[in-house]
């Protein structure tokens, strides 16, 4: 977590980035499917659990799959969306990329969980573009699977380097989907998304709501 | 007799013209047709529209065809990558045209080619940029956007296997574009690492029927090495 400690958060523990996954492993229910997007969200594999079955889906063709390969066993014919190396459970299959976008926009993928630049309380995700005029806009499936899946999570760090909360009443990054986002995990808090309100449902260590709150500008947070 | 093996991968493009529309498989360097695409390299043509997932890795390959200025416009869904630094120089000073596609819809609207639909609502990229200027439409209550088809006049794909007739098994991730692309394209040129006697495929395996590929080249089996990116958002 990069963003400097202002005053305001003197006292309070800070979920670092593994407290954060597991959170959002804890939340993974037995059989589901799931995509864990680039990044952050990637280590969420880490935590489900022996005693879950969880089957992983990754956009570029593969579902059921494993942990990275042993060093010196990569197939660079078996990746994963961020070009990883990866591994195939039994039971675990491949498909082309229509078929694997199929499964986002046919509701059939349960929960997706991304990364985010900007979220707003009306649950609309930015996560693709800065907007930056020298930057090289690239998309991937993000866009596809924010609004694809049936349950679209959230992790980011909840300020951004500059100390600004993430959570926004109004995006002004490019848009990634509309009304997405159910749940966001952050290293402050995690808190619900639902019909325009936010609803604090933990927070880390020391933290007020009162705080929290103030570093929210332009949203009122509601206890859970 | 059907056979649509050819000795080369020069004979398999020889006639591409200046402006086609060329789809190239690959995700990352999974299923990417290097040697077709040297080939397209080879054959000079210039002008050229190039649908792929990204926008080249390094300095050969699509980076190369990039960095040769014979490509119009690149039509993708991720071009920014830690080595596409070729085509990021092309970009930044307006010496190619983008256009950028969600990677669903961009698998969709390749589908959609070569399945005869003339268009359809997908409700990815509602809302957004991506959306701009495009025609949209309330479904059930939810936002849809109207995405056309894309269609190649060739696509170069890598599969696995193959017969006489161009039927078609791929490997693993490998597979990605392939079978989408081959549909969509007037001519499809397909490289595989072994081409086996007819009836030798497990019918029950071939991913592509051979009538989606014109062309058949066979290629050495050279593992395929790290490449691509780590992907920002």
């Amino acid at each position: 977590m990069n963003a400097p400690n202002p005053s305001t958060l003197a006292g309070v523990t800070r979920w670092t980035r593994d407290q954060i996954a597991r959170r959002v492993a804890q939340d993974i229910p037995d059989g589901a499917v799931v995509n864990l997007g680039i990044g952050l969200p990637t280590a969420v594999a880490n935590h489900l659990g022996a005693d879950k079955e969880v089957v992983l889906h990754s956009e570029n063709g593969v579902i059921g799959m494993g942990p990275a390969p042993a060093s010196g066993d990569e197939d660079y014919d078996l990746i994963n969306a961020g070009k990883q190396p990866v591994t195939l459970l039994p039971g675990g299959c491949f498909f082309h990329h229509a078929d694997s976008f199929a499964m986002m926009r046919g509701g059939h993928l349960d929960i997706c969980v991304l990364g985010a630049f900007q979220v707003s309380a009306a649950g609309d995700l930015a996560n693709w573009h800065t907007g930056a005029p020298d930057a090289i806009p690239a998309v991937g499936g993000a866009m596809d699977l924010a609004i694809g899946a049936k349950k679209t999570l959230v992790m980011m760090d909840y300020l951004t380097k500059g100390g600004e909360a993430k959570l926004v009443p109004a995006c002004t990054y490019p848009l990634t989907g509309l009304a997405c986002v159910s749940r966001l995990y952050s290293d402050l808090a995690v808190i619900d998304l639902a019909g325009g309100h936010a609803t604090v449902v933990d927070l880390a260590p020391g933290l007020s709501l009162d705080t929290l709150q103030s570093l929210t500008p332009g949203i009122t947070l509601q206890a859970a | 007799m059907i056979d649509k093996t050819l000795a080369s991968a020069a004979a398999a493009l020889a006639d591409v013209r200046d402006g086609a529309t060329v789809m190239i498989g690959g995700f990352g360097t999974a299923g990417l047709p290097h040697e077709l695409i040297d080939a397209l390299i080879d054959t000079g043509a210039r002008d050229l529209v190039v649908v792929n997932n990204n926008a080249g890795n390094g300095d050969t390959g699509l980076a190369r065809l990039l960095a040769l200025k014979r490509v119009r416009k690149m039509i993708c869904s991720f071009p920014r990558q830690a080595d596409s630094h070729h085509f990021d120089a092309l970009y930044r000073a307006g010496q190619i045209e983008l256009e950028l596609v969600p990677q669903g819809n961009l698998a969709e609207r390749i589908r959609a080619a070569g399945a005869g639909i003339g268009g359809f609502f997908t409700p990815t990229g509602y809302g957004t940029t991506l959306a701009k200027g495009k025609e949209t439409r309330l479904i059930d209550g939810r936002g849809f956007v109207l995405e056309s088809p894309i269609h190649g006049d060739f696509a170069l794909i890598r599969a696995e296997k193959g017969d006489r007739w161009g039927n078609l098994t791929y490997r693993m991730t490998a597979r990605n574009f392939g079978p989408v692309m081959a549909m969509a394209a007037k001519v499809t040129v397909a490289t595989v690492h072994e081409v086996v006697e007819l009836g030798a495929l497990d019918p029950e395996s071939v991913v592509t029927p051979g009538l989606f590929v014109q062309r058949l080249v066979r290629v050495d089996r050279v593992a395929t090495t790290a490449g691509g990116f780590k992907q920002a958002a």
